[in-house]
């Protein structure tokens, strides 16, 4: 009775101290998966996924609480990484991939108004009070903040024109190959 | 002499008869030249003239900026009018930015130096001459020939291979050059061997040429330069198999004939270095085969850069019937246009009118994996295979099988008896893995964007609450120093 | 909107149609020569095959939702119904060749997703369940040149009529059964064995695999107009050649010679017209070599040592479920690249290695 009793505390006791140091040597710093997934993101914090942000919606990730498809401005190279980083098999049927997009003024109806410079998250708006803003098209992630706050709806998200450099051939057999209009000799 | 055995390739029709027995003849300016500013691989030139501005023959109209570029020269005298987009030689029909010229007429040529003799040129001063002239390659791909010389010379290279193969079906401009200049490619051979060192220089032709290999023979005589007869099949022409014929050699994957010693040019560019360097006159003008089904005479003409197509085929006497398909380049890679306004570039070997016919039928059937596409290819890969990964978006399943060795040159899609448009396939994948590629870049720039910003954004944050701390602190101390004084007053 | 076409814009002049319509040409003779070798019941037994094929192509098909009349106009359910035929008994009855062809097209072809998307060669899967259920009907033959009138015929071929009256055994069949009696190979072949006969088909056997000559025929014109390769023929041959040479040579009192197992039974019909067979043959040439030489060995081992007197079904399929494998594995070497598809060495690499 005794000597069971005995050995029984020893193997809790020692076994719990195990425990413990393993719990303090071992201790992980936040979840690295978390990190890793945030890398992947756009990392432009513009909250289209409805998350605080791309750390948000990377910590969403981890979990499984959030689609694959969550980053709209991500489009299908960011789902494909997230899949290929979490081992799941990506469903790219729900991402509306119409190719890259961009922001676009529209000189007409803009009061220069400088909203859409403050909340643009890549500095993507070029211009000053009282000027007409413009797009510098290569650092816009199509993340629509700009098209939030304009107060003159002067901001639309237009599929960015293709040009022969990002011209390329469609998938055989799916959609027809539409070029420009207007093709008369 | 050995030459070595090739894997795969096809036999197709080669209906170069219709073009190859009429002398090259020279095309009439046209009322307008539009000369696009890139008509390379690599970066656009810059405009360096003028809408109104008076230009003449071989003056320059655009400079080449970077490392792989080329500039473009005047084709003739006349007068800026437009410098702006006009429909580029390309498929999806898109524009690109083109200088428009009318010519007055009068074809002077603009003065430049004409060495007295070229050979006692400087290696480096041929491949810059040859870059300053607009010099790109003429067999199609359209590559900056003095980035080519420039890196042949420095990590040297013992064999020049000139390539006369022009294995596409229907071309025959390169066949005519070297019945007619033979001299000249000779010449240019020779001085692009003195630019880059090597020691040999061979001339791969097919067998069907028989015209050309015996000019070229006469004119090659004591020169040192070698006259090779290669078997004729498709593609003969692609430089690597044209290597492998001659010399037996293999150009490792992902990198150049350079690595193995080998500098690889068309006859036609041959030309044009001769043209460029003994003469001082830029590339303005080139070869090209107007032929097909539907083209009443064809015939091949010298043609100025910017011409438009539709001139071409009125020179040959116009269409026979309606063409089912217009293409610029060959049958088995040129490219569909659907405007005939777009210009001859320096690429463009040739103008094809094809009739229904010719083109064959294309009503897809299921693969029955006869693996006929795999004894076509002649990089050793499995058509069959990497298209249905493609088919079913497996880019890379399709990428593990060496896609990105493909050379798209369509041996596979021309013998399938399914009718699967197979390197259509590889090239929407190599399309779109390319446009991942772009846009990882532009998240990794806007990624950087933002990181910046918000740093900004905190910096700014933290001043303005230390200018109000600092203010806060400083109204307390005056505060202090008030009360401080008060009290010494009522003190006193 | 319009298309633009991609290169190449020409075509060579094949389809699969062609292809098929080609194999079929080559069929011709053989098929002939066992209509005139077995008299009608060969004729309706070949004719009710094909229709079945069809039949059953057509329903299943149409079931699918697909289109129907493209299916049919390839040739390929044709085609497979034929290679049956021709693999089947002469005098079997009638059911035989639709069960046999509803198997081939539906559950064979169909069920796996049509053409090219079978992993098993259907004539072969539907041989060798026909085999399984049907033992006695699948074993019963007819001595050569036993030719009934039209309407007898259709008493053979519909009517049930009992031929066990006529029948006789195959060679191999023979020869297995004398086996087991414990006779030597000598005293099974007494009288029952002409290797002249046997190239040129006047024995027993199956509708279209007696007449080595003429398959072989056939085989070279499909070699000639480039619709198979040498690959898998040769090896396939040289598979059942080699083991039954060597054995030969250890033991000719018990192990038949070579000439005696190229001539019988399905070797020479499967060699240029089953394991040439694109959809569940390898891609590469070194795989049809290794695959011909695989359905070789294993004809000869069951034949010698397994418990059925013909092996070449039961071979054709176990190597047409190793296609795959050797397709994984038999690769042609990449451009540029070595075996592995590591870039080849430049010069200068080399010379820094050296």
């Amino acid at each position: 009775m005794i000597a069971a009793l005995i050995s029984l505390t020893v193997l809790g006791t020692s076994l719990g101290l195990i425990l413990g140091l393993a719990a303090r040597f071992f201790k992980v710093e936040g979840n690295p998966l978390v990190e890793e997934l945030e890398a992947l993101l756009p990392g432009t914090q513009c909250g289209q996924c409805g998350y605080p942000g791309c750390t948000g919606a990377a910590q969403a990730l981890a979990a499984g609480s959030a689609p694959l498809t969550l980053c709209p401005p991500g489009g299908r190279v960011v789902v494909t990484a997230l899949a290929a980083r979490l081992g799941v098999e990506a469903d790219l049927s729900g991402v509306e991939d119409a190719g890259p997009r961009i922001a676009e003024v529209r000189e007409e109806l803009c009061i220069g108004c400088t909203r859409c410079y403050k909340v643009c998250p890549t500095d993507a708006v070029l211009g000053a009070a009282k000027h007409i803003h413009a797009v510098f098209s290569e650092a816009c992630t199509a993340c629509g903040s700009c098209v939030d706050v304009c107060p003159t709806e002067a901001i639309l998200l237009r599929p960015a024109a293709p040009t022969l450099q990002s011209w390329g051939w469609g998938k055989p057999g799916l959609q027809p190959l539409a070029i420009a209009q207007g093709m008369a000799a | 002499m050995k030459l070595f055995k090739m894997r795969g390739g096809v036999h197709p029709e080669a209906r170069k008869a219709d073009s190859s027995e009429r002398p090259i003849r020279i095309l009439p300016l046209p009322p307008l030249l539009h000369v696009p500013l890139q008509q390379h691989i690599g970066a656009p030139a810059k405009p360096v003239v003028r809408v109104g501005e008076k230009v003449l023959a071989g003056q320059l109209l655009g400079v080449g900026q970077g490392h792989v570029t080329a500039p473009v020269h005047a084709p003739t005298s006349g007068y800026v009018v437009a410098i702006g987009d006009h429909p580029a030689p390309h498929p999806s029909g898109l524009s690109a930015a083109t200088v428009t010229i009318a010519p007055d007429g009068e074809g002077r040529w603009f003065e430049y130096e004409v060495p007295a003799d070229p050979f006692v040129l400087a290696p480096d001063d041929i491949s810059a001459r040859a870059g300053a002239a607009g010099i790109v390659g003429l067999g199609g791909a359209a590559f900056p020939s003095s980035v080519k010389l420039d890196a042949s010379r420095q990590s040297g290279v013992d064999t020049l291979v000139i390539n006369g193969g022009e294995c596409e079906p229907y071309l025959t401009c390169d066949d005519r050059i070297m019945r007619e200049r033979a001299a000249g490619i000779v010449t240019g051979i020779r001085l692009i061997q003195h630019a880059v060192g090597a020691g040999h220089a061979i001339v791969g032709i097919e067998d069907n040429k028989p015209e050309a290999l015996a000019a070229m023979r006469a004119a090659a005589v004591a020169t040192g330069v070698q006259i090779r007869a290669v078997p004729a099949m498709y593609p003969m022409g692609w430089e690597k198999q044209m290597i492998h014929a001659l010399l037996g050699r293999e150009v490792p994957a992902e990198g150049r004939s350079a690595d193995i010693g080998v500098l690889v040019h068309n006859v036609a560019t041959a030309w044009a270095v001769q043209q460029a360097i003994c003469l001082a006159r830029p590339l303005v003008s080139r070869i090209v085969t107007v032929s097909g089904g539907a083209v009443i005479a064809p015939c091949n003409l010298e043609v100025p850069i910017g011409t438009p197509v539709q001139a071409l085929f009125d020179a040959c006497g116009g269409f026979r019937t309606t063409p089912a398909r217009l293409v610029l380049g060959g049958p088995m890679m040129g490219q569909q246009i659907v405007r005939t306004s777009v210009p001859v570039v320096k690429g463009t070997s040739g103008v094809l009118a094809l009739t229904q016919a010719e083109i064959g039928r294309a009503a897809p059937a299921p693969c029955i994996r006869c693996s006929t596409c795999v004894r076509a290819c002649p990089v050793g890969l499995l058509p069959l295979e990497i298209a249905a990964r493609v088919r079913s978006d497996d880019l890379a399943g399709a990428v593990a099988l060496g896609l990105k060795d493909c050379i798209g040159c369509g041996s596979c899609s021309y013998v399938c008896p399914s009718g699967i448009p197979l390197v259509h396939f590889f090239n929407y994948a190599k399309g779109d893995l390319a446009a991942q590629a772009r846009s990882k870049a532009k998240q990794e720039t806007t990624r950087k964007l933002a990181a910046e910003r918000s740093a900004r954004m905190e910096r700014i944050v933290r001043e303005r609450e230390e200018a109000a701390a600092a203010r806060k602190a400083a109204k307390a101390a005056k505060e202090a120093a008030a009360r401080a004084a008060a009290t010494t007053e009522a003190a006193a | 909107m319009t298309t633009i076409a991609h290169s190449p814009h020409a075509r060579a002049a094949n389809s699969v149609s062609r292809i098929m319509a080609t194999v079929m040409l080559a069929l011709v003779p053989v098929t002939l020569f066992g209509f005139w070798l077995n008299g009608w019941p060969a004729v309706y037994l070949w004719t009710v095959s094909l229709a079945a094929a069809l039949a059953g192509e057509a329903a299943a098909l149409k079931f699918q939702r697909r289109a129907v009349k493209p299916a049919l106009l390839d040739g390929s359910g044709v085609l497979t119904a034929w290679l049956l035929a021709l693999s089947l008994p002469p005098w079997a009855p009638w059911w035989i060749a639709v069960v046999g062809a509803l198997f081939a097209v539906v559950i064979a072809k169909q069920v796996f997703g049509g053409l090219g998307q079978n992993v098993f060669n259907p004539a072969m899967a539907a041989r060798v369940m026909l085999l399984i259920s049907f033992p006695l009907e699948m074993t019963t033959w007819v001595p050569p040149m036993s030719q009934p009138g039209l309407l007898d015929s259709l008493a053979v071929t519909f009517g049930g009529m009992q031929v066990d009256a006529v029948s006789s055994a195959s060679l191999l069949g023979h020869v297995k059964t004398e086996f087991s009696r414990g006779l030597g190979l000598e005293q099974a072949l007494a009288g029952h064995y002409a290797p002249l006969d046997a190239l040129w088909g006047r024995r027993s056997g199956s509708l279209g695999e007696t007449s080595a000559l003429l398959i072989l025929a056939g085989g070279v014109f499909l070699l000639a107009r480039r619709i198979i390769t040498w690959h898998a023929p040769v090896a396939m041959l040289a598979g059942v050649t080699l083991p039954a040479l060597l054995m030969n040579l250890v033991a000719p009192e018990h192990y038949a010679d070579p000439v005696y197992h190229l001539l019988s039974g399905g070797v020479m019909l499967a060699a240029f017209f089953i394991v040439t067979d694109p959809v569940t043959s390898p891609n590469t040439a070194a795989g049809q070599l290794l695959f011909g030489l695989g359905c070789g060995l294993l004809t000869y081992v069951i034949r010698t040592w397994g418990a059925y007197p013909e092996g070449v079904a039961f071979a054709v399929m176990l190597m047409n479920a190793a296609t795959p494998l050797i397709d994984r594995y038999i690769k042609p070497r990449i451009y540029g690249r070595t075996r592995q598809g590591e870039p080849l060495m430049t010069r200068h690499a080399k010379k820094d290695a050296a």
